[in-house]
């Protein structure tokens, strides 16, 4: 995967299929340790202890199609190859939470990518789900949660095409004006 | 906070225009977003079908999203569901195989044969 949007949309996709009604999906900069951290949790089935300790292995999944999963080991690749890992926390039917870690400046940390776009996809094409997007570096701190959008809609579909251009240009500025000057990719 | 005003105007404006639009989805369009999927284009083979679908002005199409469809080979895989049921699995998609299923496809009704997943099988 080439970039951290790709991930998300891949992790997300475990999300959905786990029956989360609500999906968290976090981005934080700390500024001491020079790391970049990307977590996603949700409230779906969760995973059993036994079955949290192989999930890294890309021949442990619960696809039925065929038996490699890849979207968590490429995950783990991207963040080890970067000086960073990947944390995994589940509890069965509580939910998961997954943590991936980057050093900032790793010449091969991979880049955050197109984040609006996906987390815009994301959204429409999972309406009933509450997402919220949080982007954290120092003091500033950006927050977006569908149900306050819902709210202000009054029975306006959130998938509307205005309103997904509006989502997918707030979550742009969030990103500039978190992440301005602070990750190189970011303008 | 401006942009909270901004999505208050777009709601209004929407909430006229929702009469007119036709909101029963009547065509479904599953596009695979699976790992395979995602790292073969799926995202922007999406965005095709959602920019033409606006810009075609077709009401009674949604387009959503799915887990692997099985033939990652092949990805970008999208399917194409009638109101009645039937089903079209399109192959190897992007963007410009996408224009041209909505023209034929959604506009004409004409499946168009060459991309789907029967013919990429023979």
């Amino acid at each position: 995967m080439k970039d951290i949007s790709m991930h998300l949309m891949d992790i997300a996709q475990n999300s959905i299929v786990a029956g989360a009604s609500k999906i968290s999906i976090i981005i934080q900069v700390c500024d001491i340790r020079q790391m970049l951290y990307f977590e996603v949790i949700d409230n779906g089935k969760g995973m059993e202890k036994d079955f949290l300790r192989k999930v890294t292995d890309p021949f442990k999944t619960t696809r039925t199609t065929r038996r490699v999963g890849l979207g968590i080991p490429l995950l783990k690749q991207s963040a080890e190859m970067a000086g960073g890992e990947l944390r995994l926390d589940s509890e069965p039917g509580k939910g998961t939470k997954i943590q991936a870690s980057f050093k900032v400046d790793h010449i091969d940390r991979i880049p955050i990518g197109d984040i609006p776009g996906t987390l815009t996809l994301l959204i429409s094409a999972n309406k009933s789900i509450t997402w919220i997007v949080e982007f954290k570096y120092k003091n500033a701190d950006f927050l977006l949660d569908t149900d306050q959008i819902n709210e202000v809609l009054d029975g306006v579909q959130i998938d509307n095409k205005n309103v997904l251009e509006w989502i997918q240009n707030t979550i742009s500025q969030g990103i500039n004006s978190v992440f301005g000057g602070v990750l190189s990719e970011v303008d | 906070m401006k942009s909270i005003e901004e999505l208050k105007a777009i709601r209004d404006k929407a909430l006229k225009e929702m009469s007119i639009r036709d909101n029963e989805d009547k065509i479904r369009i599953v596009v695979g977003m699976a790992t395979c999927g995602i790292a073969a284009g799926a995202k922007k083979v999406m965005n095709a079908f959602i920019e033409e679908i606006e810009k075609r002005k077709i009401n009674n199409v949604s387009v959503s999203m799915t887990g692997c469809i099985g033939v990652c080979r092949l990805e970008p895989v999208a399917e194409i569901i009638e109101a009645n049921g039937e089903k079209t699995t399109y192959v190897e998609l992007d963007a410009e195989k996408v224009r041209r299923i909505v023209a034929e496809h959604l506009v004409n009704q004409k499946p168009v044969t060459e991309f789907t997943v029967g013919a990429a099988e023979r």
